[in-house]
């Protein structure tokens, strides 16, 4: 088991609210029987549902351009921390299908979803056969750091998907610092990702806290289609173009996890997404078209 | 890899010598010629054959356990008695076999001059509970972010914590808590065992969650492992893989029956526990959220499990093809304590060399014991 990335081993103090060094060659073999990995994930409905929506979300709706693939490494666990701007979070899947069908190793990402992701029927149990998981910072260490796989994680929390239209660009605060963390916890690269064109697609009208709150909308967002069709709202996209942009790693290897760099990775990682962001909205010519 | 330092243990007390897990324990320590002695103890009579086991009956308290400590030199004491399943028994025989239980074996290994050197307790991974928010894999240093729900959890932790303050207080002993997740495998009954015994197998409507398992062979080995070995600490005792139940269903060749509603479901799964579904209260929340453990540490001492979750829902599948055939084979074992005397102790019985092991044992275990860690 040769890597090429350095592996900093998590320092004790922080160990203890995290599983502390774990061997990683003792983790479970994968049985090639199987179709469903051990986070639920299942390779027939993630098949299905990646040739069915994600398809034609991706190639005919919202038609993703993705650029900057090569900084999304091709061995070993990164984490890919990437801006929120609409209310559906249609951003993920497609982030993952472009790494999927564009990037060299065509790479599965996992993606970590806040809230409480269990606790939905249907959601909670589709979420999870098509590849998201909790965001609780065990399951996003050992996904990263044991298994060595790609994470998305979507550092504004709720707060990114309560964002009104005007400010849909806008980064809010990163919560708690998490990105950082854990990316420094598990001692792999942090890649900013920039997505632009979801705001547009899903535009916020009002967030639940202004209106939705009284209304009792159980904390969703209101749009264009939500809640007005019901539950099919949830689909109810416009057809923006999506551009993605990978950028070059945070390098938080060779850091440590002392808070100050956590905090100084964090706020770097948050301003090269502004950055990144105000330059592709500043090319950018129509909303639609691209 | 940790090498625990290994202290052969010689002179063994296994408590709950009439459960299962007892009984099987039991007979696999039988089959290494360097334990002198094997003392069980139960408040019922086995229910398993054995051969040079000696069983004391004690009461419900486990109050003398201390005499039958001092009197037999005990140095190693496996606690196999904790009640995991909440339709096994009443529930304040369940809460006085769990937690008075416990702290009377705790008190029975203290005191002053006491011979043993170390204990082994079998909890179980409902200690960790089940929520909405718990993370994917527990490691052991997790904590519970929620109290208790169920009266089973509540016994299990309150269990826990006497042993937890118990190996604080007592550093000079070794304690070992192994948390076993649910079980499948020939003989064991278990809610599980039950639920896949049904025609078709229900389910929450919308919940499909992930299910782990261990085999009933690799409990009693991993209990052996650590009766051996000095292991301080908690250890999960889960199998390889964690399995989603429809996938689980499917191995079994069984169909998912929707049964239960996402909302209501305490309602609807108590009026189906009257009907005879067997649905305990701890086994509505795994069916909904479902729970994996992280199985490394036991692993990293040195134990190989040798069936994975999907092997272990492989195995009760073809237990349950077999049901029937088995049921109606052999005359179940009777207990009679003049038979088991004259046996053991009657100059007339006819002795074969090297202990009796039961054919489906015998391949089990390792052949060499386990001194062969440095």
């Amino acid at each position: 088991m040769s890597e090429r990335m350095p592996v900093s081993e998590p320092p004790r103090a922080r160990a203890r609210a995290l599983p502390a060094a774990l061997p990683r060659d003792l983790l479970p073999a994968i049985e090639p029987e199987r179709r469903v990995d051990d986070w639920g994930r299942s390779e027939r409905l993630e098949g299905i549902f990646d040739r069915t929506a994600v398809e034609f979300l991706y190639r005919y709706l919202f038609r993703v351009e993705a650029e900057g693939l090569e900084h999304v490494p091709e061995r070993g666990g990164a984490l890919l921390g990437a801006n929120h701007s609409g209310a559906l979070a249609g951003e993920a899947a497609m982030i993952a299908r472009s790494i999927r069908e564009e990037h060299p190793a065509r790479r599965p990402v996992s993606i970590a979803v806040d809230g409480p992701f269990g606790a939905y029927p249907f959601l909670s149990m589709l979420a999870r056969k098509v590849g998201c998981v909790s965001t609780h910072p065990a399951n996003v260490h050992r996904l990263l750091h044991d298994e060595r796989r790609l994470v998305l994680l979507f550092p504004e929390e709720r707060k990114g998907t309560e964002k009104v239209f005007h400010r849909r660009y806008r980064l809010r605060r990163f919560g708690g610092d998490r990105l950082a963390a854990a990316a420094m916890r598990a001692g792999v690269p942090l890649v900013p990702v920039c997505v632009v064109g979801a705001g547009e697609a899903s535009p916020v009208l009002a967030s639940p806290g202004a209106a939705g709150r009284i209304a009792g909308l159980l904390g969703l967002p209101l749009t264009p289609t939500l809640p007005w069709l019901g539950p099919a709202g949830m689909f109810g996209y416009l057809p923006a173009k999506f551009r993605v942009r990978f950028l070059e790693p945070v390098e938080t290897a060779s850091t440590g996890s002392d808070p100050e760099l956590v905090n100084s990775v964090a706020r770097e990682a948050r301003a090269r997404i502004q950055a990144g962001l105000e330059e592709m909205l500043a090319a950018r010519r129509s909303v639609w078209f691209g | 890899m940790s090498a625990p330092g290994v202290r052969p243990a010689r002179r063994l007390l296994v408590t709950g010598l009439a459960t299962y897990w007892g009984g099987r324990l039991a007979q696999a320590l039988e089959s290494f010629p360097e334990v002198e002695a094997i003392i069980g103890v139960d408040t019922t009579e086995p229910t398993r054959e054995m051969g040079r086991t000696e069983f004391v009956k004690v009461g419900a308290q486990h109050a003398l356990i201390e005499r039958i400590v001092r009197a037999a030199e005990i140095d190693t004491v496996i606690d196999t008695r904790l009640v995991v399943d909440s339709t096994a028994a009443s529930r304040s025989d369940t809460h006085e076999n769990n937690v008075i239980g416990t702290l009377n074996i705790l008190a029975g290994c203290a005191g002053a001059g006491s011979p043993v050197r170390r204990l082994v307790f079998k909890s179980s991974a409902h200690w960790y509970g089940c929520e909405q928010d718990d993370p994917a894999f527990f490691t052991e240093e997790m904590r519970r972010r929620h109290p208790p729900r169920t009266q089973i959890e509540r016994d299990i932790v309150e269990a826990e914590a006497s042993v937890a303050d118990f190996a604080g207080k007592r550093g000079e002993m070794t304690v070992t808590v192994l948390r076993a997740t649910n079980v499948l495998g020939p003989g064991i009954e278990t809610p599980y065992t039950r639920l896949f015994a049904l025609p078709m197998v229900p389910m929450i409507l919308g919940f499909d969650p992930r299910c782990q398992f261990v085999h009933c062979d690799d409990v009693v080995r991993g209990l052996e492992h650590a009766a051996f070995r000095d292991l301080p600490g908690v250890y999960n005792l889960a199998a390889d893989g964690v399995l989603a139940l429809s996938e689980a269903i499917g191995l079994l060749g069984k169909r998912p029956l929707p049964a239960l509603p996402p909302w209501g479901t305490g309602l609807v799964a108590g009026s189906m526990r009257r009907a005879g579904v067997p649905f305990p209260d701890e086994m509505l929340a795994q069916l909904r959220f479902g729970r994996g453990l992280d199985n490394r540490r036991l692993k990293a001492t040195g134990f190989r499990y040798r069936q994975t979750s999907r092997e272990a829902v492989l195995a009760q599948a073809e237990e349950l093809r077999l049901r029937g055939v088995k049921a109606a084979a052999g005359e179940p074992y009777r207990y009679e304590r003049e038979v088991e005397d004259f046996l053991r102790w009657s100059p007339h019985v006819r002795r074969r060399p090297g202990p009796p092991v039961g054919p489906d044992d015998a391949a089990m275990f390792d052949p060499a014991p386990p001194a062969e860690d440095p």
